[in-house]
């Protein structure tokens, strides 16, 4: 499949607090944006199971992201500084798996973020456009 | 045939004799198990052929017990005669379960595997590049060895497997207890693990000493320190698998004063070992200053390697990207 004619299939994970509502606030106002991110809504980014990510990208994800709410503002506190660790040994165990770190995101996008929600759809899915497929088998190990 | 005893065989695939071994480490509960059933194929002790067990009628054979993973195209010919003869089949043993040690290798592949065993190793002495090949002409006839795949499976992705007994190896009790169910019928729903369905360290005897919350500063590989014979491991630093790893080992390892690593894979709740034990890790870094967090993770020298020891063929992604890998 040629770069110009691939659409990245891309897996959000966003929280419900800020994220969630900073897309949704993107979608109200009629901004237009790459539609290749689907969207997942979950409590928190703390709340986003490795496993979610790792399940994404074996069933077909040639990305993902997740977003949550900026440090600080976290409505569990410090959910979103979990999420960052484990966002930061995730990147580092999925290079060893050669998925490369520019296909796994970490965003904080607040509820009033519709625009900044806008540029990480455009911005992602053009970076994942330039790396092509992902191109993971979906039954994983199973011998054939 | 209502007196005959039944059929058992026992058999192994990419392992490294250690769950032979816990076999014959029954010691003289060997016996009972000898007097309850007729052994009909055991490579590694008796002399039976593979022709005498092609030669026996589909299904005839109790339960096989087979460790190891699958690697060669002559393991995957072994073990699905043995499927099709065999009432029951027990994975016997972290590879025969999950991949296990050998399972490390689905980082690489089949040509890299080869050279570096064949070629780059500091003590290959192979001037004339000799690799085994499928297909030899020697004095004009031809010789052929099995083929090496690129990938290595766990038993149940090539096979249909009614059980597993985990762990490396599997201890005596746990044998014990699956080779007294089958004998008696007593057996949980197919597909189970024999082996309690909770977390190590819900019977750790360190458990006491975990802090109310665990918070590490600093990772450190067990060289690095003198490991404390008494307080948690994780509470000391060192990377300890028991939260996202099955209970029902004694904790042999734990006991002999080194940290769990994991071979006795997942509870049932999880699908991903290594995914699970990096999310409980993270999350007990204890910074929330994106350098010093950066600093950590830097630390953590093999997190793939350490997370999915014994179970990367069965974890979500199973292997390394073939083509990324050089």
């Amino acid at each position: 499949m040629s770069n110009a004619t691939f659409e990245p299939r891309l897996v959000g994970f966003l929280c419900n607090w800020c994220s969630y509502t900073g897309a949704d606030l993107a979608g109200t106002a009629r901004m237009t944006y790459a539609p290749n991110v689907r969207i997942i809504r979950v409590m928190c980014s703390g709340r986003v199971d490795p496993q979610f990510v790792l399940k994404a990208f074996k069933e077909g994800a040639d990305g993902v992201l997740i977003s949550g709410c900026h440090l600080g503002d976290c409505h569990y506190k410090e959910g979103n500084y979990k999420a960052l660790r484990r966002y930061k040994l995730l990147s580092k165990m999925l290079e060893q798996f050669g998925i490369e770190k520019e296909r796994f995101r970490l965003e904080w996008v607040s509820a009033a973020e519709g625009i900044k929600f806008q540029q990480v759809c455009n911005e992602f899915t053009e970076q994942v456009r330039k790396m092509g497929p992902l191109n993971l088998s979906p039954n994983g190990g199973q011998h054939e | 045939m209502s007196n005959a005893k039944p059929k058992v065989a026992f058999y192994w695939c990419a392992s490294c004799g250690g769950c032979e071994e816990s076999i014959v480490d029954l010691a003289e509960d060997i016996l009972k198990v000898v007097a309850a059933v007729d052994i009909v194929f055991w490579p590694v002790a008796l002399d039976f052929k593979k022709k005498d067990v092609e030669a026996m009628p589909d299904g005839s054979i109790a339960v096989s017990f087979i460790n190891g993973a699958i690697r060669l195209s002559e393991q995957e010919e072994m073990v699905k005669m043995l499927r099709r003869k065999s009432g029951l089949v027990v994975a016997h043993g972290s590879c025969a379960h999950m991949g296990g040690i050998p399972g490390l290798g689905n980082f690489w592949n089949k040509e890299t595997i080869f050279r570096r065993a064949y070629h780059t190793t500091p003590s290959t002495d192979n001037p004339d590049k000799v690799v085994p090949l499928e297909k030899t002409v020697y004095d004009g006839k031809e010789l052929t060895l099995p083929s090496f795949f690129d990938t290595v499976y766990s038993l149940d992705q090539v096979i249909d497997v009614d059980y597993y007994l985990p762990g490396c190896a599997p201890p005596r009790d746990l044998i014990l207890n699956a080779v007294t169910a089958i004998l008696e019928g007593k057996l949980p729903p197919k597909g189970s693990v024999l082996s309690p369905n909770k977390s190590e360290c819900d019977t750790c005897d360190r458990n006491k000493t975990k802090p109310e919350k665990l918070s590490i500063k600093e990772i450190k590989r067990t060289w690095e320190i003198i490991l404390d014979p008494e307080k948690c491991f994780l509470a000391q630093g060192v990377i300890c698998m028991g939260p996202a790893t099955r209970d029902g080992c004694g904790h042999r390892c734990i006991n002999g004063n080194m940290p769990c690593r994991g071979c006795f894979g997942p509870t049932d709740q999880v699908y991903d070992q290594g995914a699970k034990f990096l999310s409980a890790l993270a999350s007990i870094l204890d910074t929330n200053d994106e350098k010093e967090m950066d600093r950590i993770v830097q630390s953590i020298v093999d997190p793939a390697g350490t997370f999915y020891r014994f179970s990367l063929p069965k974890s979500l992604l199973g292997r390394k990207r073939m083509e990324t890998i050089k």
